[in-house]
């Protein structure tokens, strides 16, 4: 997994690639959460375009990433989900707890 | 597949898992969930049963399951998974209310909602997870 940071006009893109598992999900939480809590970045995408798979590991670290832009008065959008991560989504049924949106531009534009 | 307790092993073992459930011919969807259910059962052996402890024996196997054992004609996949960490407690089995929007206990829940069989034993000292993905009836003709 890869995770690279751009500058949005009124937040951070956080280009994910690969497989989000046990391996690295703590990687992940722990850059969404420094964004989140440290750097008190107010809108935190996560473009999942090129995420082949997430486990529950994952999913639990984009919970607690979506527990603390709730706490800080801060927004995060997931994008560009792929069928697997749409499903794991939908098993866990958190996808309507999330702000998901096909696009980045439609992402960029909420 | 005989593997030690460690994250870094399940990129290989879901791309094993992979190739086996196209071998069987299952969907897309159907391979996915396949390899989504041995990923999260390896991951609770590993968080779980050995406590976050690397370099314990796991060992994984990987069989066709057929309707017709003359005709040796497949129906599904069954894997069997083997550890010696401590028990699995039953209690814990159930997996969570869905309703509570929290970190962790998914993995089980994912096993449950993707394998046709999961099933949890103790025997000789060891946990044995057994898990059966059939093929969907339209699936099993012409092989």
């Amino acid at each position: 997994m890869q995770i690279a940071a751009r500058n949005a006009n009124d937040g951070v893109i956080l280009d994910i690639s690969g497989d989000i598992d046990l391996a690295n999900s703590p990687a992940m939480r722990k850059v969404l959460l420094g964004e989140i809590k440290e750097k008190h970045t107010r809108k935190v995408y996560l473009n999942l375009k090129n995420v082949r798979y997430i486990d529950s590991s994952g999913i639990a670290s984009l919970v607690e990433g979506l527990k603390a832009s709730r706490d800080n008065g801060a927004r995060m959008i997931l994008y560009g989900l792929s069928p697997s991560v749409r499903e794991v989504m939908e098993l866990s049924r958190l996808q309507k707890i999330f702000e998901i949106y096909d696009n980045e531009e439609q992402a960029l534009s909420s | 597949m005989h593997l030690e307790s460690n994250p870094d092993a399940l990129c290989l073992v879901r791309a094993t898992m992979q190739r086996a459930a196209e071998i069987v011919r299952f969907p897309e969807a159907e391979s996915r969930a396949v390899v989504r259910s041995v990923d999260e059962a390896l991951a609770n052996v590993i968080q779980h049963a050995y406590r976050g402890r690397f370099g314990k024996p796991i060992d994984v196997t990987c069989r066709r399951v057929f309707r017709d054992e003359k005709k040796r004609v497949a129906s599904g996949l069954e894997i069997m998974l083997l550890d010696s960490g401590v028990p699995v407690d039953r209690r814990k089995l159930k997996g969570r209310p869905l309703d509570e929007v929290r970190p962790g206990g998914l993995g089980l829940h994912f096993m449950k909602e993707s394998m046709d069989v999961v099933e949890f034993r103790r025997t000789h000292g060891k946990n044995m997870l057994r898990m059966v993905k059939y093929l969907a009836p339209s699936r099993l003709g012409g092989e």
